[in-house]
């Protein structure tokens, strides 16, 4: 039973890391790097806009995925009973 | 009337009064933390006793992480490399993304002192744990005497003292704080010194986008069209301006795609592996306290992270606005006043009396280093003589914050992982408590003897050890959290092989040991710098440990036990010596 909980607890987060963790590679190394010379031909005021994933945007996103993970996993642990 | 007086008084005071009262303010600050907060055991030496609350703890990280580097040098980097800057901006805050995630709750659970307390208990081997003291001291040896260069740099260029006067002062302060409180006193001179370099960051950055943009957000007037009534957007301006002069567009960069793409990930998963960043997670009380405080030191971070490209490209366009093709003779007093630091440099190349900047070398006639760009830009923008005493006082407290947090590092590897885990096992809390003392004062003076004879490979490997990191810590730890299987052979061949592959990379192509001329760009591997190799050898590493493993017993009942016991957020195993 023990051994069963860990597992789904454990299933559950490795889930949220590879979501997370996808968002993370889009916005820096997809928006900011790989697609940066398409993604220039757009404008955001006086921004090109893969130039803005690469110097701002990545950074602001980086910080929300820490926040959304933090919440995602006290919920995780408290529906697991570990947030004792 | 006194008020006032003293208002106009305040004015007139010259910059050098200005530094030795603002520098004097927060160095008394500073030593004042460090009597308050002395450290009683080894575990309030090493770990600030594992009770630092989530926002002290994301403050304190801020401040480790943000190095002179960070304050001095980085906007002047991406001043001059434009888009390419990037790859610091995303790579150094993007790993506290993989940090948070990946690395810090578990190690937290894990609940030890130091980084190879972990692989040494990990991979149950005393082997183990010799070869990740060993990375430890490597990467944070290379990281510190960069440090004590930059203490010494800010005190003679502000304060007029011998370079080598002011890396000592920096030792005896660090010195002190460090060795009297351990982690604790670090911990809270790190909160105070993270209050006073933002705001010595912030302060110009906000004056000079005002200025040029008449938008008092950086991160916004960044994007905005420039002040003087053209109707021009600034980095539209900016574009112009470098292509006029045959440089690259600012916004396009020079630096091939894989190469970015490469220094990016090595630069990200190098801080994740940094040993002085991560211990900063074992000072917290639960684990739910890392996952948060990774957040609020990232949020804290990218404050001046995010200001700093906007910086950069103010500072460049003001440059070449004021500079290029404008007559030697009338150049501002800030340029003589660096001129004579050598850190602008102009030759007269076709003597017609004016300044040609462009990229050309051949006819190029100015050299300005990296570090004017934030030293200089209140002087350049024309501010009060407070802003730039307030850039002085925010430049030593990134260097000596980060400094301190890194020979914590060090005395901890020596004192708890070498004499305590290998040597003499026997020893008691006192005596492991005068030995990190004494450790920590050895490393000060290997530190300041660095600071002071700078060996010429310093300034090159800083950067460098990011990849160093890389090749050894990082997947050394998440393989011993996400893969129970992993065992001590494939993880000690794996490190060995990564850190041994990154040095030769880093000799070879970078510092030329190994051949009479350094080789050429074309001759990289998958035309990858010694700047992004570290992704490489990180790959190596994984590689090398996955196939050693599939080959060697699988680790013993107890190890996966622990690996069983550190995924789980609650119960056993909180923090314990």
């Amino acid at each position: 039973m023990k051994e069963n909980k860990s597992k789904a607890y454990w299933k559950e987060n490795i889930r949220y890391l590879f979501i997370l963790l996808a968002v993370w590679f889009l916005v820096s190394f997809v928006a900011g790097i790989m697609l940066k010379d398409v993604l220039n031909d757009f404008k955001i005021g006086g921004f090109k806009l893969g130039f803005w994933f690469a110097q701002q945007g990545s950074m602001y996103v980086f910080i929300i995925l820490i926040f959304i993970y933090v919440r995602l996993m006290n919920k995780l642990d408290k529906k697991y009973g570990y947030n004792k | 009337m006194v008020i006032i007086n003293s208002i106009l008084l305040a004015e007139s005071l010259p910059v050098q009064t200005w530094t030795y009262i603002l520098v004097g303010i927060t160095f008394t600050l500073y030593i004042g933390i460090a009597i308050w907060a002395r450290a009683g055991s080894t575990k309030e030496f090493y770990v600030a006793g594992g009770g630092v609350s989530p926002l002290a703890n994301g403050m304190a990280t801020a401040a480790d992480w943000m190095s002179a580097a960070s304050f001095i040098s980085m906007a002047g980097i991406i001043s001059f490399a434009g888009y390419d800057g990037a790859v610091y901006l995303m790579g150094w805050t993007g790993g506290y993304v993989l940090l948070a995630l990946l690395l810090a709750p578990y190690l937290r659970k894990f609940g030890k002192f130091t980084v190879p307390d972990f692989i040494g208990d990990r991979y149950y081997s005393n082997t183990a744990r010799l070869v990740g003291v060993i990375c430890a001291l490597l990467v944070s040896f290379t990281y510190v005497a960069g440090q004590m260069r930059g203490v010494g740099l800010v005190f003679s260029r502000f304060l007029e003292v011998d370079i080598n006067t002011g890396v000592v002062i920096g030792m005896l302060i660090v010195l002190f704080y460090a060795v009297l409180g351990g982690m604790k006193g670090i911990t809270y001179t790190q909160v105070a010194q993270y209050c006073v370099l933002i705001f010595a960051f912030m302060v110009p950055a906000i004056f000079i986008s005002i200025q040029m943009t008449g938008n008092p957000i950086p991160q916004l007037g960044f994007g905005s069209e420039l002040a003087d009534g053209s109707g021009t957007f600034l980095l539209d301006k900016l574009d112009g301006l470098s292509t006029d002069l045959g440089f690259a567009e600012y916004t396009e960069g020079t630096k091939s795609l894989v190469d970015v793409f490469a220094i990016t990930l090595a630069l990200m998963v190098g801080t994740a592996g940094l040993p002085h960043v991560i211990v900063r997670f074992f000072t917290v009380k639960r684990v739910k306290d890392a996952r948060k405080s990774a957040g609020i030191a990232l949020l804290l971070i990218v404050i001046l992270y995010s200001t700093a490209p906007a910086v950069a490209a103010f500072a460049r366009t003001n440059m070449i606005e004021t500079l290029s093709n404008q007559p030697y003779a009338t150049v501002p007093e800030w340029f003589k006043k660096w001129e004579t630091t050598g850190l602008i440099t102009f030759v007269d190349k076709n003597n017609d009396g004016l300044i040609q900047y462009i990229a050309d070398k051949n006819q190029n006639e100015l050299v300005v280093d990296n570090d004017i760009m934030v030293l200089a830009n209140p002087e350049i923008a024309e501010l009060p003589n407070w802003v730039i005493a307030l850039v002085a006082a925010g430049a030593l407290a990134a260097a000596l914050s980060t400094a301190a947090g890194l020979l914590l590092v060090i005395s901890a590897s020596v004192s708890h992982d070498l004499i305590k885990k290998i040597i003499n096992p026997k020893i008691s809390d006192k005596n492991e408590l005068v030995a990190a003392r004494l450790s920590a004062v050895v490393a000060v003076c290997v530190a300041g003897y660095f600071g002071i004879n700078p060996p010429g490979f310093v300034a090159a490997t800083v950067a460098l050890a990011f990849g160093l990191a890389a090749a050894s810590f990082f997947p050394a730890i998440i393989l011993g959290i996400f893969y129970k299987r992993m065992n001590k052979e494939g993880a000690i061949a794996g490190m060995i092989v990564g850190i041994v592959t990154m040095l030769y990379y880093m000799l070879k192509y970078k510092l030329g040991w190994f051949d009479e001329v350094l080789p050429s760009k074309s001759q990289w591997w998958f035309g990858i710098s010694p700047e992004g190799f570290g992704s490489v050898a990180m790959l190596l590493n994984f590689i090398v440990s996955i196939t050693i493993m599939k080959f060697t017993p699988a680790p013993p009942k107890e190890v996966q036990d622990i690996v069983e016991r550190i995924r789980i957020p609650s119960g056993a195993g909180e923090a314990t010596h």
